[in-house]
């Protein structure tokens, strides 16, 4: 698989899948995506990257250990339930705000922050998986 | 301000324990010994504020009267209140009886604990425990809410598990510890049941909101349940024979415990729960027969057991044994006379069993032993101690004019009537009378009277934190006596309106001329004297007798629990065998099971001719069935495993496509991801374990395999086409489709029932699935051993700690 065809195209190929999977993450609650999906691409983006250049190379990309990105998700998913406690209603209640940024007309909730967190524990787990499963097969 | 007149002031007084607990570590690291000092302002607090309540009440609402006139006091507050659970308390004669006596004893085990345990490098750590359970206990008689009863129960059984095994590094506490804690613990989930059952039949959860419609539960077909469930809760919880094993065993635990939960608090809560459930589940044929039936086997039983026994805090344990037999079956005779006996005795018997406790424990600290057959004239060294025990013993004796003679008068008043069950009764009741009469004399007299024996200690008095709770709670059993007009009034008539359930007056006399009660108490203490006097003979045959029997529930409880652990052992080993073909397997086969038998069963099979014709498919669908089917093809004719896996993915990609085709672009597109990813790690896990090789399988096996595939297959194809040819209740998709956009701003229903109305779902999935991942990462990092039998089952490993623990 090692080609240098694919070695060559991976950046690429990466770079491109993981804006694609924020885009699929954001647009998600109106067109297909979401948070599920969107970690799915970025977890093979980072398995793609991983076989083509190897898992050293992901692993600086990516600053974090995967599963510190998947934890940060569950804490990020688990905390953007709370602001309803001010909002006197169940845990875990949308809450929206809609304001205009630089003339953009926004939809800004804490259901986005809950879909960032599906997507960082998606992505931190699979990618986390699969790239400890390429590490010890370079080895 | 503190009185009962502010309602803060209640909870506070609720809280209170749980505040000194939390700083009792703290205090015992500045001050000592002395902190029980500073703690014990949490129980005196309590005795102050539930005195309040027996004057009447200038509170908001006007003026109320007090609880020894009838008063009841309501406090509630919302929990959930979606479901009907408040955090409810009830202040009325049973609990605040109940509440004086655990604050009040409490208040003098607090001091008593710092004198017993000073210099304990744990002494910090037993008054947060000890306070824990005081909190507990009290949350526990003035709950109103089943739940919150429910919830201080279980945590009286919690931290009575740590009291008992406070000497943690003894094997015998960490035993005693365990048994008393699954012995109550599964009393309790019995009550939950119960409890639930008896706020199903009523539709309440307030337990005077039962009590209104009592009738309603006994007529109920759920009556028997009802009532066998929460008596197994009270029962394990009272030590009722056959559950009485674990109190004595408890007794590992230091004095101030044993003082504390065995006579007035923690064994006491299965004669309250039976007390306050009186009027709810009483006065039937079944309740009058199991509760004395029960009630008098435990007094003999525990009473015979107490004479066998030489050890001092033993000897106690089992007379309490006894005790909780006498008032359970005396409550459960429902009658009102019997019951203001019962009342009597409650209160008689924490003050004098809590005082013999704590002189027990003070001899024990002082000469060093608490072996009977050790101890003699230590009169002389600990006069304070000696008298504070031969008044406990007095009272218990039942010898005029103590609380304990009155209990005792008033009970044979109840029961003295020539029906044969009455006379049964009574016989039980003098005879278990007459054996506690010479064991509390046997714990009170012995050590104190007779020649000077040599003790280990050189003994010689407490000091003041060890004599002033017994000293105090021995007087009042003396001055409950003397005083017995306003004990009646003050006291009993209260506790006896709550028990039975409607209010009544009772006169209670020292002295009411001679009558059968006399008679029978004069037995009782001829009886009682003969038996002192000859008992260690009366020692040695009952110690010939157990041997002869040679079982006990304390073995029984020991055998049950290694047969539970060689049987669990026995069946993980059987269902875990440990090999990932095998468990597969069974789930397949499991899965065409469940989906062929409803199917046959209800003749659901669906109409062959109902099935679409294979020439109204479009071209494009055709193709992509062609598709699918060549991957599999290609997975069964696979040389190598990883050839499979990737043609397994092929398949995967042809349900994708059709996913799409019918219009769920959303399913589509996952399924892409999760065939692509799955296809990824499985062929990295096939190259990092060199699984290339196809798998050997014998033709058989190749057969069975395939005719379980065929059958899952075939099974799923009708139990779809069965579902499908129904009418479809579009309700759902309605709802969502109408309310996505307006309520939750997001036109991907999918997505919105994910995050939004689905919400806590997910964020328990994600956690499971970060769980999955670490667990995943662990495993691949695992060096594996070389050494390690690679077909050692692991239910092996995992059973060998459980029996350790067992044993």
């Amino acid at each position: 698989m090692n080609t240098v065809i694919f070695r060559a195209l991976a950046p690429y190929i990466t770079t491109l899948m993981m804006v694609f999977s924020v885009f699929v993450l954001l647009r998600g609650h109106n067109e297909p995506g979401g948070g599920f999906i969107g970690g799915l691409i970025a977890a093979s983006a980072l398995a793609i990257y991983g076989i083509s250049n190897g898992v050293p190379a992901v692993r600086r990309a990516i600053w974090a250990h995967p599963i510190h990105i998947a934890g940060a998700g569950l804490f990020i998913s688990g905390i953007s339930g709370l602001p309803s406690i001010f909002a006197n209603v169940p845990y875990l209640t949308g809450l929206w705000t809609f304001p205009t940024i630089l003339g953009v007309d926004m939809y800004i909730s804490s259901i986005l922050f809950f879909d960032i967190g599906v997507y960082m524990v998606v992505l931190g787990t699979i990618g986390g998986i699969a790239l400890t499963l390429e590490e010890r097969t370079d080895g | 301000m503190f009185g009962p007149e502010n309602p803060t002031a209640f909870y506070l007084a609720l809280l209170a324990p749980f505040i000194a607990a939390a700083l009792a570590p703290l205090l015992h690291r500045f001050m000592g010994h002395r902190a029980a000092w500073v703690l014990a302002l949490a129980p005196a607090y309590i005795v102050f504020h539930f005195l309040g309540y027996m004057a009447p009440v200038d509170a908001a609402e006007g003026i109320l009267p007090a609880v020894t006139e009838g008063g009841r006091f309501l406090f509630t507050l919302p929990w959930v209140p979606t479901l009907g659970v408040g955090a409810d308390f009830l202040v009325d004669g049973l609990s605040h009886t109940f509440a004086l006596l655990i604050s009040g004893i409490g208040f003098f085990i607090v001091l008593y604990a710092g004198g017993y345990l000073k210099g304990h490098e744990h002494l910090g750590r037993f008054f947060s425990f000890i306070l824990m359970f005081m909190g507990a206990m009290l949350g526990l008689v003035l709950a109103d809410d089943i739940i919150t009863l429910f919830v201080y129960w279980e945590l009286t059984s919690s931290t009575s598990f740590l009291l008992i095994g406070f000497n943690h590094s003894a094997e015998r506490s960490r035993r005693a510890a365990i048994q008393a804690l699954i012995v109550t613990g599964g009393g309790g989930l019995l009550l939950l049941a119960g409890l639930i059952l008896m706020a199903i039949t009523t539709g309440t959860l307030s337990l005077s909101e039962m009590q209104a419609v009592a009738p309603a539960i006994k007529a109920s077909a759920l009556y028997v349940p009802i009532l066998l469930l929460v008596l197994g809760g009270a029962f394990t919880k009272s030590a009722q024979f056959p559950f009485h094993f674990w109190l004595p065993n408890a007794m590992e635990a230091p004095t101030p415990v044993s003082a504390y939960l065995h006579s007035a608090t923690m064994v006491k809560a299965g004669v309250y729960l039976v007390m306050r459930l009186n009027p709810t589940l009483g006065d039937t044929v079944l309740w009058s027969t199991i509760l004395p039936v029960f009630g008098c086997v435990t007094l003999l039983v525990g009473a015979i057991l107490a004479l066998r026994q030489t050890d001092l805090k033993l000897m106690l344990a089992y007379t309490t044994v006894a005790s909780l037999g006498l008032l359970v079956a005396l409550t459960g005779t429902s009658n009102e006379d019997i019951i203001k006996g019962a009342s009597l005795y409650l209160v008689a018997h924490a003050l004098f069993k809590a005082a013999l406790f704590m002189v027990a424990g003070t001899i024990d600290h002082e000469a060093g032993t608490r072996d009977l057959t050790l101890l003699g004239g230590l009169r002389k060294a600990m006069p304070i101690t000696a008298g504070a025990a031969l008044l406990a013993a007095l009272s218990m004796g039942g010898l005029p004019p103590f609380i304990g003679f009155l209990a005792k008068e008033y009970m044979y008043k109840g029961t003295a009537y020539p029906d044969l069950q009455s006379i049964l009764l009574t016989t039980t009741l003098v005879l278990g009378n007459a054996m506690m009469f010479a064991a509390g004399f046997a714990v009170a007299l012995r050590p104190f009277f007779g020649e000077k024996k040599e003790t280990p200690k050189s003994a010689h008095e407490g000091p003041l934190m060890l004599w002033a709770g017994p000293v105090t709670l021995a007087a009042l059993s003396l001055i409950g006596g003397l005083l017995a007009g306003p004990t009646g009034d003050v006291v009993i008539a209260p506790l006896l309106s709550a028990i039975i359930g409607e209010d009544t007056s009772v006169s209670i006399h020292l002295w009411e001329g001679f009558n059968i009660a006399v008679l029978l108490s004069l037995v009782t203490i001829a009886l009682g004297t003969s038996i002192y006097l000859m008992l260690d003979r009366v020692r040695a045959a009952i110690a010939g007798l157990l041997d002869f029997i040679g079982w006990g529930p304390d073995r029984g409880f020991d055998q049950f629990i290694s047969a539970l652990v060689a049987g669990s052992d026995a069946i993980t080993r059987r269902i875990q065998f440990g090999r990932m073909e095998g468990y597969i397997t069974i789930t397949f086969a499991l899965v065409a099971v469940a989906l062929w038998v409803p199917l046959t069963v209800f003749g659901e099979w669906p109409d062959l001719s109902d099935i679409p014709s294979i020439s109204d498919a479009t071209f494009y669908e055709l193709a992509v069935v062609c598709l699918a089917i060549v991957g599999i093809m290609a997975v069964l004719l696979a040389k190598n495993r990883l050839t499979a896996i990737v043609s397994l993915g092929i398949q995967g990609f042809a349900v994708a496509l059709i996913f799409m085709l019918f219009g769920a672009p959303d399913l589509s597109f996952t399924q892409f991801m999760v065939e692509t990813l799955s296809v990824v790690i499985l062929a990295l896990v096939l190259t990092r374990l060199a699984l290339y090789k196809r798998d050997h399988r014998s033709f058989w096996q190749s057969m069975t395999d395939g005719v379980i595939a065929i059958a899952c297959g075939i099974g799923f194809t009708g139990l779809m086409l069965t579902v499908l040819g129904r009418p479809f209740d579009s309700r759902l998709s309605e709802f969502f489709t109408e309310h996505a956009v307006p309520l939750a701003h997001g036109r991907n229903i999918v997505n919105v029932i994910i995050v939004d109305y689905r919400g806590l779902d997910t964020l328990g999935e994600i956690g499971v699935v970060v769980i999955a991942g670490l667990a995943i990462l662990a495993l691949v990092r695992l060096k594996p051993k070389r050494s390690a039998p690679t077909t050692s089952s692991p239910a092996q490993a995992e059973a060998a700690p459980v029996k350790e623990a067992a044993e």
